[in-house]
């Protein structure tokens, strides 16, 4: 069974991150060596978002993210485990989740 | 409790087979969801072979070991519909279909009880907590969609449309079939326990088929969990409570504790919850469960002893941080110091719209000839009260005060 972790961000919660020093880029750094993380990516800040449309055969460009709110989509890890419990128990390692961030935690869909 | 126990089944068997139906449900259930690792198929399975059941062992006599026998069939079943379904045996655990096991097998054939795996998964709290309430009563309880509909006043569509979501989750995100680990058993289990209270508060509003599903709840997990004092303090609250419940109602009105007629407390049921709090107090327990069904012993003892129970009021109310406990608090300092006293503790509380506050307020101010202010409080509260006995309760109050009030003055 696959999860994705999906990381959500504010600039609050990256301000928390930044006062944390490097020891906190040292757990995202252990998280993405961890057993069962098959991936992971942090994404660039949300200013930096296209989103794109496609209306009568013609893609429509917009700056900025799809849903805009104050919270944002910041990276994610993709995890392998046995069941719901393990990738909520892995979740909650994560350092956003305890620095007002949350993470989403999603199944991905077996082919 | 025999009285209380549910006689509207949806199936129409003799109330032996009833009986065995009903405590055969959640076990047969909880093997089948482990066999299968699918609720769904699971669930089906099950009802076929209770049906099976219904119209066979009428004819040909109940078998001697039941609960084998269902599970058996049951399991037979979702082979069968394995078979029968195939991009189904790819999702499930079943893709090495083993033989169908022979009637005759069944005698010496024992399944574990697998009904504790199950609690847990229902009461998962990645589920809401409305499914995990609908999904317990469902799997453990063994009640209809239409009786949980029923109970919990929605539309048999949407409670069939909540617990189907939950199912599907609990199989798209694999929430896991077993005891939680020990280092989350304790957030785990007081899931559980919560689930199992709201259930009982549920039909202590009145309900009463609920409260009686949650002691026979509390007592299959008291079984499971011998070594756990909350389950045995929440199963102790429940049988002490529910004990005086027929007490609290005369002729449709509102009796208060102090006025009821204790020869209509259930004695066996105080005396089982006693054994129970005694159990839990064994074992070491002093979490919220067990101080509260301590209280409710107390409450029950004659004459109260109100300086003990304010005591574990304040103990409650440290652990809970709860208001309304300090307010329970206050109402036992009114009884073993005076009003005056009591009266003190409400005032520094902020639970202006809290009904209990107000006719506490009420109470204490009418025992010490306040009668204006009592009056005013009975009011506010009357204004925030919903029950029709309790709005009548209040009315009568009022009246007694304002009766009270000239000749005061």
């Amino acid at each position: 069974m696959e999860y994705a972790l999906l990381i959500y961000s504010s600039p609050e919660v990256n301000d928390r991150h930044q006062q944390q020093g490097p020891s906190v880029l040292a757990e995202y750094e252990e998280i993405a060596a961890a057993r069962g993380i098959l991936d992971g990516q942090q994404l660039q800040p949300v200013e930096s978002a296209t989103t794109v449309r496609v209306e009568n055969g013609q893609a429509l460009l917009t700056d900025g993210p799809f849903v805009a709110a104050k919270e944002y989509l910041g990276g994610f890890y993709l995890f392998e485990a046995d069941n719901l419990d393990a990738a909520t128990e892995m979740a909650a390692r994560i350092p956003a989740a305890r620095l007002g961030g949350a993470i989403e935690v999603r199944p991905i869909m077996e082919r | 409790m025999a009285a209380r126990s549910r006689c509207a089944r949806s199936w129409s068997a003799s109330s032996r087979l009833d009986e065995v139906f009903r405590d055969e449900w959640g076990r047969v259930l909880a093997a089948l969801v482990g066999y299968t690792g699918d609720f769904d198929l699971a669930e089906d399975a099950t009802q076929e072979a209770f049906a099976l059941a219904a119209e066979r062992w009428p004819r040909e006599g109940t078998p001697p070991n039941p609960g084998a026998w269902l599970t058996i069939t049951a399991r037979n079943r979702a082979i069968d519909r394995v078979r029968r379904d195939r991009s189904r045996a790819e999702k499930t655990r079943l893709l090495e279909l083993p033989d169908e096991a022979k009637e005759h097998e069944v005698e010496e054939t024992s399944f574990p009880d697998e009904r504790l795996e199950l609690i847990f998964t229902c009461c998962h709290p990645a589920l809401a907590l409305e499914a995990q309430v609908a999904l317990t009563l469902r799997a453990l309880g063994g009640l209809t969609t239409e009786e949980i509909a029923r109970a919990f006043i929605v539309s048999p569509e949407t409670m069939k449309r909540r617990l189907t979501r939950a199912k599907r989750k609990i199989r798209e995100a694999s929430i896991p079939f077993s005891v939680p680990a020990d280092h989350v058993l304790p957030d785990r289990l007081a899931a559980v326990l919560a689930v199992v209270y709201l259930i009982f508060n549920e039909g202590y509003g009145g309900r009463v088929d609920l409260a009686a599903e949650a002691i026979r709840l509390g007592g299959i997990l008291a079984a499971l969990m011998p070594d756990e004092p909350e389950v045995h303090g929440l199963l102790a609250l429940m049988l002490l409570t529910d004990a005086r419940g027929e007490a609290r109602f005369q002729d449709g009105e509102l009796v208060l504790l102090a006025d009821q007629d204790r020869s209509r407390w259930n004695r066996a049921q105080i005396e089982r919850g006693r054994a129970q709090l005694d159990r839990a107090i064994a074992l070491g327990g002093r979490g919220s469960y067990i101080i509260q069904a301590a209280i409710a012993s107390l409450h029950m003892e004659e004459p109260q002893n109100w300086s003990q129970i304010a005591a574990l009021y304040a103990e409650l109310a440290r652990t809970t941080k709860s208001p309304v406990v300090e307010l329970n608090r206050a109402i036992a300092v009114a009884e073993a110091e005076g009003p005056e006293e009591g009266l003190t503790l409400v005032d520094r509380l902020e639970l202006d719209g809290y009904q209990y506050f107000h006719s506490t307020r009420a109470d204490l101010l009418r025992r010490l000839g306040r009668a204006d202010e009592a009056r005013a409080a009975f009011e506010r509260a009357l204004e925030l009260a919903g029950a029709e006995p309790e709005r009548r309760f209040l009315q009568r109050r009022i009246a007694e005060v304002s009766g009270a009030g000239p000749s005061r003055r």
